[in-house]
């Protein structure tokens, strides 16, 4: 992460982002009630920068990520909003009026926005190889034949630092370590040369030391080929080292956007405050209480009026707090927070 | 300041209990909640258990003495039960004539509703013991004792070859096709148990052996093998031993799916933290066994027996219908078929084939009574 | 992969071994033995055997050694070919199965190629169109197939077909091709004639093949790699073909390995009902006459064809999915 590159290019790109997406809805309809797993989430992610959205589990953030694809399982629905992906400078498109399963948006998918997620070992087919499930990404979106495919799989294969690339490419998932697979996830992503990756939690399931890999590799690929990255993750310690803006979100929406110093050191929202907080610290006094926040997370079908966060808030302001909800508000020159501390509707 | 809304809090409360209530419920109360939410399942088991209420009253529902048989009545339609003449309601059936055609020399019949043959509920009938100890001669429905003559009847379904009551032979027919099947799954079940558990809880050489002899088993075709130790009973073997022979044998092949689904569940079970606490404690193995282990099985056993059970039916009603199985007088589903063994047969007298439509509702209903719990009995798949 | 094979071909072998020794015990459960009833038939066609000669044919045949050896000199017949002779044909028992065994096998196998063709591909909506009006009219009807009895529903069929269509059902071939030696005409009219049988015969297995298929298909339809191929661009007819269905065809390929013997105990009977030329009416008719060399000879082929169709299917299932070998059962 690095403070002057990021100020750089957010100037260079002008204002247009990469990606935008406004007060995006996702729902989900099951027998039990519907679920507003996404609530109206807004934020933007500039070409060339690492997006971090951080936030508990069960607070929206996969759903988010898979709703920009469209790759929501039923009984899930994607029923307002807007994401506007703009690869190339020229006009924008808005990715969700495009068919569902349509040839459109199957070529955005893993040719100008790829995906990866938390799990490699099951998020790679059992009783298919790797070589297999590579070159089909390739062949998909470029019309090499298999024999060019399969070199630049190769290439890949060893650009991500798997060992051994041309053995690898007849095994099986299972056949390979957690971290490697991880690699070989990123090489199947970033072949077909995406603008923008979104990566779903994908050091969550790793142990410490390969998690530091793989986020060293994410960042010295993305030097290499200028791609935005969209990183999801509950760890704010990742979300310190590898995110130039960052997004938080609580219970289906974004209560706060802004650079990752100015978040980390001047949070606005109390949610972002109570977060930081409670990060256990080599600093703290011994014997001193671990801050938590107070109260738990409502499930979403027992959404709470008014702003979602406000039985949890330690600046709850009875006569606002808990009528109306907030709107995502400017404070200061570069962060957006949703509170009514800072400024009525 | 914490000045949180009360209703907030309440609603919070409300979602603790219900997750309490959950987290405490005893295992059986678990199976039975998610069995409630199978409506199919229930409506199944509904009719399990009215079919074995026909078991147990299967005399007093009858209308006639199923081994009654009047020769010059064979083949008779069915007669249904009307409830009004008229418009002034009476309980009645109509009588049946019958002519011998010159032509095909068959007899055939109609319906003659000129001539009424009164029906009422709790008539006198035929004499049998209720529950096997009391002597009574009430039946649900029969004809009506003060306007009796000789030659009146009530067919409910007709009458088979030789004259007797299709009906009541359907009946009692319920009684030994369904219990055949329970002492055959019980066998089953034991065997199934035991080979099972010896099979998951020791592991090794022993599993290795009962596991090749499962496939062994699995791998052989049963009818043939059934048939050929059918047909070898001797001839003056009572219907009794017959009965039990066959039961043993059909279990000798059914046992194979409850014991691999005991013994997968043995094999996880074994390594679960509470069994080596128990062993640590100083359980003898036996009660290591019985007491912690198999309790949890339950379920799983009773949704297997009901799988377990069609096949059971099945096979008995195959092998009698075949003439290999049940021999008359025994009256089972089987050998009524027998009488509906070809076309021509089906095609002039079809009410023959009644008797299948018991089977066919039977093994639906325990199909999806099965299948219910079978979905309710591991409460942590959903 | 070598090892795994040996392995199931051993327990073949152990198998048919099984089938071999129920087989021997089948013939022997009568009372009286092999000279006993050649000297009674040969009574009845008027010559008289001598208790001293019926000693000496017994002894030729080695009926008065104990059981093992009797069983060893059964086997070596077989072996050689010789299956014994029927009393109640009169003939050999060779001659008397003759082609019906072939015509067995040939039912067996075009059943199950009729309950995959029909049966994956109802799966594979169902489950990719779960709750629709197709996916409960096919669960619906898979029950019902499930829960009829194979000679019930043989018999219902053929209500229908005499009713309805004044047709009669049995036989697998036309008079003309009852004799006549193989050619592509027989070939065409005995698939013809099985049409019926097989739609009969398959009914349980395909309801049983649907349910897991869908079963399955709907557990894999949910895993992560399916979102990874829908990300990767892939339409969603590729994607379901190639990913969760060809997972979901392993439970499919074991399933029929596991109905196998059904199928051919299904056969029989409904070969009984339908008076088709298969193993199924004779065998029911040397039970029901206690001709047990014929009873026993028909048990042990249909029980090792049985075994060794098995073990195909094992292999084909290895071959599907090469993570079953590692299974460390």
């Amino acid at each position: 992460m690095n403070i002057e590159q990021t100020e750089t290019e957010i100037l260079n790109t002008g204002t247009e982002p990469l990606l935008s997406v406004k007060d995006l809805k996702t729902y989900f309809f099951t027998d039990e009630g519907t679920v507003k797993a996404v609530d109206g989430a807004s934020f933007d992610v500039q070409s060339g920068t690492t997006l971090g959205i951080v936030g508990e589990s069960g607070c929206g953030k996969s759903i988010t990520a898979k709703s920009i694809l469209q790759i929501i399982d039923s009984p899930g629905r994607i029923v307002d909003g807007e994401v506007n992906f703009n690869p190339n400078g020229e006009a924008s498109r808005n990715l969700l009026e495009m068919k569902p399963n349509g040839s459109d948006i199957r070529s955005v998918r893993g040719g100008d926005i790829s995906m990866i997620f938390q799990e490699p070992m099951t998020s790679f087919s059992p009783v298919h190889t790797f070589g297999n499930q590579i070159i089909e990404a390739i062949r998909l979106h470029s019309s090499l034949e298999i024999k060019e495919a399969h070199d630049l799989a190769v290439d890949w294969m060893s650009r991500v630092g798997i060992p051994n690339p041309e053995q690898r490419m007849s095994e099986y998932a299972y056949q390979f370590s957690g971290g490697q697979r991880q690699r070989a996830m990123i090489a199947m992503a970033l072949c077909t040369e995406p603008k923008l990756l979104i990566a779903d939690e994908p050091t969550t399931a790793l142990d410490v030391t390969t998690q530091a890999q793989i986020l060293d590799l994410l960042q010295s690929l993305q030097k290499q080929n200028g791609m935005s990255i969209m990183f999801i993750t509950h760890d704010l310690g990742v979300i310190a080292e590898i995110a130039d803006t960052v997004a938080v979100m609580y219970l289906g929406r974004v209560v706060e956007v802004g650079p990752v110093e100015t978040i980390f050191s001047s949070p606005k929202h109390p949610y972002t405050k109570a977060l930081l907080s409670s990060v256990p610290t080599v600093y703290a006094a011994p014997r001193e209480r671990l801050p938590s926040i107070t109260g738990a997370i409502p499930h979403p079908q027992n959404r709470p009026s008014g702003c979602a966060f406000h039985p949890r808030c330690s600046s709850y302001m009875s006569e606002i707090c808990s009528v109306k909800e907030p709107e995502l508000l400017s404070v200061g020159t570069d962060q957006q927070a949703s509170c009514f501390l800072y400024g009525r509707d | 300041m914490n000045m949180n809304p009360v209703d907030q809090e309440q609603s919070l409360d409300v979602e603790e209990f219900v997750e309490e209530r959950i987290s405490v419920a005893s295992q059986r109360q678990l199976v039975w909640w998610r069995f409630k939410r199978h409506k199919v399942a229930l409506i199944a088991t509904a009719i399990v258990i009215s079919f074995y209420v026909i078991v147990v009253f299967a005399d007093f529902l009858s209308t006639s003495d199923p081994s009654d048989s009047e020769a010059y009545r064979g083949l008779m339609p069915p007669q249904t039960v009307k409830v009004f003449d008229g418009w002034k309601p009476s309980l009645h059936v109509c009588a049946i004539t019958g002519e011998r055609s010159k032509i095909t020399f068959q007899k055939e019949y109609t319906r003659d509703c000129t001539e009424k043959i009164p029906v009422r509920l709790f008539a006198r009938g035929y004499q049998y013991k209720l529950f096997g100890v009391i002597p009574t001669d009430r039946h649900l429905l029969g004809m009506s004792d003060d306007t009796l003559r000789p030659e009146d009847y009530i067919y409910l379904i007709g009458t088979d070859k030789q004259g007797r009551d299709m009906y009541s032979r359907l009946l009692h027919g319920t009684r030994i096709s369904l219990t055949i099947g329970l002492f055959g799954v019980g066998m089953s079940i034991v065997l199934g148990i035991v080979l099972g558990a010896i099979s998951g809880f020791y592991g090794g050489l022993i599993d290795n052996l009962i596991q090749r002899l499962v496939e062994i088993v699995r791998s052989i075709p049963s009818i043939p093998l059934y048939m050929g130790i059918a047909a070898a009973f001797p001839a003056d073997w009572s219907i009794l031993k017959i009965y039990f022979a066959i039961t043993i044998i059909i279990s000798l092949f059914a046992w194979t799916d409850l014991a691999r689904v005991i013994r997968g569940r043995f094999l996880t079970m074994r390594d679960e933290d509470f069994v080596t606490a128990a062993m640590l404690s100083g359980a003898s193995q036996r009660r290591i066994i019985f007491r912690h282990m198999l309790p949890s099985f339950y379920s799983h056993i009773i949704a297997a027996a009901s799988l377990a059970l069609p096949f059971m039916i099945i096979a008995e009603t195959t092998l009698s219908f075949l003439g290999l199985g049940l021999r008359p007088p025994a009256i089972s589903w089987g050998t009524l078929l027998q009488d509906a063994q070809n076309v021509q047969t089906i095609a002039l007298t079809p009410w023959l084939m009644i008797p299948a439509i018991p089977v066919i509702l039977i093994i639906l209903a325990l199909n999806f009574m099965g299948d219910g719990l079978r979905d309710a009995a591991d409460p942590y798949s959903n | 992969m070598l090892g795994y094979l040996t392995r199931r071909l051993f327990y073949a072998v152990l198998a048919i071994w099984a089938v071999t020794m129920i087989s021997f015990f089948i013939i022997n459960l009568p009372p009286g033995d092999y000279v006993s009833s050649y000297v009674a038939q040969l009574a009845i066609q008027g010559s008289i055997i001598q208790a001293e000669e019926a000693d000496n044919l017994r002894e030729f045949y080695g009926l008065d050694k104990p059981m093992y050896v009797q069983y060893f000199k059964w086997m070596n017949q077989i072996l050689h070919g010789n299956l014994g002779f029927s009393f109640e044909f009169g003939m050999p028992v060779n001659d008397v199965i003759g082609e019906r065994l072939l015509l067995t096998m040939i039912l067996a196998a075009g059943t199950i190629v009729f309950i995959w063709l029909v049966a994956i591909p109802i799966g594979i909506v169902s489950a990719v169109r779960q709750y629709s009006i197709w996916d409960h009219t096919f669960t619906f009807f898979g029950f019902v197939g499930l829960a009829v009895p194979d000679f019930l529903l043989a018999l219902v069929m053929m209500y229908f077909a005499f009713v309805l269509f004044d047709f009669s059902v049995g036989g697998l071939f036309s008079p003309e091709y009852v004799t006549a030696a193989w050619s592509f005409g027989r070939g065409f009219d005995l698939a013809q004639h099985m049409i019926i049988p097989i739609i009969i015969l398959g009914t349980a297995g395909t309801a049983s093949l649907i349910r897991i298929t869908r079963a399955n298909l709907l557990d894999e339809l949910r895993k992560p790699y399916v979102s990874t191929a829908r990300a990767k661009g892939l339409s969603e007819t590729r994607l379901i073909l190639k990913y969760p269905v060809r997972l979901a065809l392993n439970p499919a390929i074991s399933m029929t390995a596991y109905i196998l013997p059904f199928l051919v105990s299904g056969s029989i009977v409904v070969s009984v009902v339908l008076g088709l030329p298969t193993v199924g009416p004779i065998l029911l008719k040397s039970l029901v006459a206690q001709d047990m060399y014929l009873a026993g000879a028909i048990v042990f082929l249909i029980g090792s064809m049985t075994v060794v169709g098995t073990f195909l299917s094992d292999l084909l299932l290895v071959w599907a999915d090469p993570r079953v070998q590692f299974e460390g059962r």
